[in-house]
């Protein structure tokens, strides 16, 4: 009898195999790493924005309060709102109120909405009233154009990927098929993009406000 | 079995045609080159017994311990092993970044002495130009307007700017021996680099950058400067050369290249 | 004893020739898959080389072939340097991502992942099916450059802007070819991220009842870092992407600065910052470089540990260096960058990082030898391969100690040194862990033996081989010849290096040609190989349990247990010289 079987066979730990660690299951996991890459690209762009802005002396700082910043903040606020009903969603899954969770998702999904179409007015006034385009500006800095529209843009088709996937959940929800843990991970999905709006809001919007 | 060998024989003739130097750098021709030689000698040193004993040992434990029915040994490791290994590369990274980190200071973080010669190279698809200032001791005002390669204006220079009209614009680079000099690296389009092998410097030429390098040659002699940053088809094309005068004959150039450009801009 | 057995449902293959071979979601056929894809690549990639260096010496050579192939780089069959660099690029690209990516880890990884955790499937086999298929059209994107006007891009695989930016008037290949070649990179990065998901997910969450993680075989340790470096990785090498595609097609300036003048025209960019590019592109390139290097490494180890007879030497070291190696991979990246123009402070401060990256490499160096001391070796060819990983990986690490001094790189950076250190590590000790792993695992993925005399024999050609073709190398980088040359004409000093350039293709001939007993070995065992059986090499770890080939629920509905380390061998008192990690501890013999 020796060393052979030194070890105790199996540990009880979360680590130790056979278990899920952090009490999770494959999908939450997966869309959290998902997460975790496309802040890392949301990041490199932000990143690449300082870098950039950092590099040059004038950058330009038209956005006025009015309309701008104010229709930027109706967007913030659409967006934040419709992570609460997001969260209400979330909970009436929980338990068990499968209608009451349609509406609440549905609620996120016209909030969504909402905040493409500002989102779309916002750009064409820029991009009408005010000739700002990717490759040029009357400020004659044409990277102000192209970072915005490159971070807005990149966001904008999050959203508008998160409101379809909100839709394939609220269908799914409402026949029956996807269980709570689908609709959380949804959820985690919407709060991500409303987390890194957070982000550009201030860096694009509030520090480049004409005073 | 036989791989011992192998491997043994290609860690012998590899150091050997380094210890040989059968192919190696050409003679350096400034203070730093020397330097550089010496420190790329040390670190070759200390790297060449490590890999020396590395391929060594591994052809060891190959014929040492091939299969000859012996009992392989039960052993998961040794602690104090890992320990004083991992301390002992530490300690040799550590030293050689901090030995070499003084041979670059000496380039880059250095201040360009005040009487250093200045002159600025512009790099493009696939020439090289350099331009000095001139008598006037002034680079004069450019205009990527003006920029006209088949007339000899590759920098662009504004001739209504009178520091402008006495820049001496060649195609190879020319200075006086034992003298600092003062580059400035610009390029026109795409990412070139300067290199001069007998100098043992390299920097590369960045559009929208102006980066500075400086840099004294001892010998006189011609050497050559090779683009080494990918910068378009016509990449191994790109030479010029570095040409190290004696005072005398850079002043008897520099004057005769003054008397040119005052011909040619005589009415 | 609780009995090793948890039940699950049993999955039954699916019908179909469509959903069992092509668009299957079993983790094996997609091993195998991205397997394929890469041995393709492999050869491509390796018939480039040998045409580079049989232009670099024979520049003015006519090849009336060259023509068929190429109708305007190769006009009269006479190769131009534009068709030399287009096919420098792809070269690279292709060995880079499609091989070295994706063999080792997508290939390998897919395949036996599941299998030595003890785990049915990947955790999302659809995402899995999902991410083969979009690495393949990204190949195909890739290959299709050359068949545009203009050609392949000949920016290199780093395509530095604004070389890669400003379009076709840089150069031919800078139109469409270049744009294919993002659209690519951008497909390749969104099927790494899904397999990185996957790999990621499964190792956490789909191991088997006592496979804690310190009991994981270093293959499976390895898969997971490298998991970890591509999610994080990839998602910034997207991000740079998309930018450069902006600039090329929407008129954007995030690597363009002022002042452009390409080809005589005055470009209308302003503000941009080529070392931007730089910085993005190999904040993902180092970690890349350590993908394609760490499940080699985990390879060798089991390889080594296997057929050495003996434990791996310092088991917890190794996981702990694999962990160093990509965290700190991370931190390094400006050591490409030490002659662009950063400033020098931040270069003293990489190549400090950089060092400290050679320390967990050394620990791997030395607890290989050490495994190997008072070993039994049995001399396997997948044994050889791995023992020529080590050797290689010293010779190919060793001069990475002399680039990472910014002192010294800035005379090295851009010459052929640099070509031989990354050929030695990356080309081919990675290579050799491909090798090292199909040889290995081949008897468990086709259920027959390769041949052992001809792998010997593509051993001992190809171990020469490479050393012959990449040792000078660097006798050249120290003589001072810059890379990316198509021709050394127009150099004095170069003209005097030609001898040794023509040695070196030689050997590229001879070594490629070589690896024409490989393939020839490879088909003629699936076919005619002798019929493997389940343990061939009497290793420990869990995919030798199954039958081989796995049947499709890998280990028949009844998940194992394990219940010790993965490296068990000649433990004192065992009736065998070996131990499974799903044997439960039996009586042994004093
Ligand atoms: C598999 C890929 C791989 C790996 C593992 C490495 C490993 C290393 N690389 Fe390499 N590298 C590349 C692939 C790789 N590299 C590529 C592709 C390029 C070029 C890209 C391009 O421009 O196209 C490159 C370029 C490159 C450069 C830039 C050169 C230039 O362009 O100017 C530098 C500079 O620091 C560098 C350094 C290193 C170092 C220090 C390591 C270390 O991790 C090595 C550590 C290993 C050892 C040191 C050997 C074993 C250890 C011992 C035997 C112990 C004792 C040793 C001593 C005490 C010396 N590499
Ligand atoms: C994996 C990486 C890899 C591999 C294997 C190779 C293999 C080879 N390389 Fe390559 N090379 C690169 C990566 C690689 N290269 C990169 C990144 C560049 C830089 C490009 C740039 O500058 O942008 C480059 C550039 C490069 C140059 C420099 C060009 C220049 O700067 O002008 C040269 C010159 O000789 C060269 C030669 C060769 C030769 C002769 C081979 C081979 O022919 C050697 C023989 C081949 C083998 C021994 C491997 C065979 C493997 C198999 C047969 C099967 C494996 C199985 C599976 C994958 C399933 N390569
Ligand atoms: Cu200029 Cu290469
Ligand atoms: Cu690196």
């Amino acid at each position: 009898m020796a060393e052979a079987r030194s070890e105790t066979l199996v540990p009880a730990s979360a680590w130790g195999g056979g278990a899920s660690p952090f009490a999770m299951n494959s999908k939450k996991l997966g869309m959290w790493l998902f997460i975790i890459s496309d802040a890392l690209t949301f990041s490199a762009l932000l990143v690449a924005y300082t870098y950039l802005r950092l590099a040059t002396p004038n950058w330009p700082t038209p956005f006025h309060f009015s309309p701008s910043i104010l229709f930027a903040s109706l967007m913030t606020f659409v967006l934040l709102s419709s992570s609460l009903t997001m969260v209400m969603g979330v909970h009436a899954m929980n338990h068990g109120h499968r209608r009451r969770a349609v509406g609440w998702i549905l609620a996120t999904m016209a909030g969504g909405a909402a905040f493409v179409i500002l989102h779309a007015t916002e750009w064409r006034h820029l991009i009408v009233d005010e000739g700002v385009t990717p490759f040029s500006n009357p400020w004659n800095e044409p990277l102000f154009g192209a970072t915005f529209f490159a971070l807005t843009g990149l966001h904008m088709t999050h959203v508008i990927v998160g409101v379809l996937y909100l839709g394939v959940i609220a269908i799914g929800v409402g026949r029956g098929k996807f269980k709570p843990e689908d609709v959380e991970v949804s959820g985690l999905y919407w709060h991500f993009v409303d987390l890194v709006w957070m982000f550009i809001f201030p860096l694009v919007y509030l520090m480049s406000v004409h005073i | 079995m036989p791989l011992a060998f192998i491997v043994w024989a290609f860690a012998i003739v590899i150091v050997y045609v380094f210890l040989a130097r059968l192919w190696w750098f050409p003679p350096p021709i400034n203070q730093h080159g020397i330097i550089y030689d010496q420190h790329f000698l040390s670190t070759l040193l200390v790297t060449g017994v490590i890999f020396f004993l590395a391929q060594l040992a591994l052809g060891y434990v190959i014929v040492r311990y091939r299969d000859r029915g012996q009992r392989a040994v039960y052993s998961h490791g040794n602690n104090k092993l890992e320990v004083l290994w991992t301390s002992a590369a530490a300690v040799l990274f550590i030293g050689a970044v901090l030995a070499s980190t003084r041979v670059y200071a000496g380039v880059h973080l250095g201040r360009p002495p005040e009487n250093a010669l200045r002159v600025e190279v512009l790099g493009k698809q696939f020439a090289w130009s350099f331009r000095y200032p001139g008598p006037d001791g002034k680079f004069g005002r450019t205009d990527i307007k003006l920029i006209n390669d088949a007339g000899g204006n590759p920098f662009g220079l504004d001739d209504t700017d009178p520091a402008a009209r006495d820049d001496i614009v060649t195609s190879a680079l020319r200075v006086p021996v034992g003298t600092p000099v003062r580059l400035t690296l610009k390029s026109r389009d795409v990412i070139h680099n300067f290199f001069v092998r007998e100098l043992r410097l390299k920097q590369d030429l960045v559009p929208g950058m102006e980066i500075p390098l400086v840099f004294q040659a001892d010998k006189t002699g011609v050497y050559e400067i090779p683009c080494s940053e990918l910068c378009g088809l016509g990449h191994h094309q790109m030479r010029s050369t570095l040409e190290v005068l004696t005072a005398e004959e850079f002043r008897r150039w520099e004057q005769a290249q003054v008397e040119q450009l005052r011909q040619l801009q005589q009415p | 004893m609780s009995s090793p057995v948890t039940h699950h449902a049993v999955h039954a293959a699916p019908k179909g020739f469509l959903r069992r071979y092509i668009f299957s979601t079993d983790h094996k056929v997609i091993g195998k898959q991205y397997y394929l894809l890469a041995l393709f690549s492999v050869f491509v990639g390796m018939l480039l080389s040998v045409l580079m260096r049989y232009h670099m010496i024979y520049p003015d050579a006519k090849v009336s072939w060259f023509e068929k192939l190429w109708p305007t780089g190769a006009a009269g069959g006479i190769m131009t340097p534009e068709l030399y660099l287009s096919l420098m690029t792809m070269h690279g690209t292709i060995m880079v991502f499609f091989v070295l990516t994706t063999a080792p880890q997508s290939g390998f990884g897919n395949y036996f992942l599941p299998l030595q955790i003890g785990a049915e499937d990947m955790a999302f086999p659809v995402i899995n099916m999902l991410s083969f298929w979009t690495t393949f059209a990204a190949l195909v994107v890739l290959l299709a450059a050359f068949f545009v006007p203009g050609g392949a891009p000949l920016s290199g695989w780093t395509a530095y802007p604004p070389l890669s930016a400003v379009g076709e008037i840089a150069g031919p290949g800078q139109g469409t070819g270049q744009t294919l070649w993002i659209l690519s990179i951008a497909l390749f990065c969104a099927a790494s991220l899904m397999g990185a998901i996957n790999f990621i997910a499964t190792t956490i969450d789909l191991r088997a009842k006592g496979m804690t993680l310190m009991r994981m075989p270093l293959t499976c340790w390895a898969w997971f870092v490298t998991a970890i470096l591509s999610l994080l990785g990839f998602a910034v090498l997207l991000a740079a992407g998309i930018l450069l595609l902006l600039d090329r097609t929407a008129g954007t300036s995030f690597f363009l600065p002022a002042g452009l003048v390409v080809n005589d025209q005055i470009l209308n960019h302003k503000g941009g910052s080529p070392l931007l590019w730089q910085h993005l592109f190999w904040f993902f390139g180092h970690p890349e470089v350590y993908i394609a290097i760490l499940p080699g490494m985990g390879l060798t180890s089991t390889v080594l540990s296997v057929f050495a007879r003996k434990p791996i030497f310092g088991y917890r070291a190794m996981v702990y260096a694999i962990l160093a190696i990509g965290f700190l991979g991370f931190l390094v990246w400006g050591h490409h960058m030490f002659v662009s123009g950063m400033n020098p402070y931040t270069g003293i401060a990489f190549s400090v990082l950089t060092m400290a990256i050679g320390v967990p490499s050394a620990i791997k160096t030395f607890n290989w030898i050490g495994t190997l001391w008072g070993a039994r070796i049995r001399f396997t060819t997948p044994m050889l391969f791995a023992l020529g990983f080590v050797s290689l990986f010293v010779t190919g690490g060793i001069s990475g100690i002399f680039l990472g001094q910014p002192a010294l790189d800035l005379y090295l950076h851009d010459t052929y040194f640099v070509v031989g250190h990354f050929h030695m590590i990356m080309g081919v000790a990675a290579i050799f862990g491909i090798f090292a792993g199909t040889y290995y695992w081949f008897p468990k993925m086709y259920g027959r033996m390769m041949n052992e005399t001809l792998g010997k024999i593509h051993f001992y050609l190809t171990f020469i081989g490479v050393y012959a073709i990449f040792t000078p190398m660097h006798f050249v980088g120290v003589a001072g010849n810059p890379r990316r040359y198509p021709n050394f004409k127009e150099f004095e000093f170069l003209g005097e290096l030609l001898p040794v350039h023509t040695f070196m293709t030689h050997a590229a001939f001879f070594t490629a040609a070589a690896q024409l007993i490989f393939l020839f070995n490879f088909f003629w065992s699936m076919k005619k190989g002798a019929k493997a059986p389940v343990n061939p090499w009497e290793a420990t770890t869990l995919e030798w349990t199954v039958p081989s080939p796995p049947p499709h629920d890998n280990f028949g509905g009844r998940l194992p247990e394990v219940y010790r380390g993965a490296y068990e061998y000649s433990v004192p008192g065992a009736e065998k010289d070996y131990l499974m990690q799903n044997e439960p501890a039996v009586a042994v013999k004093e």
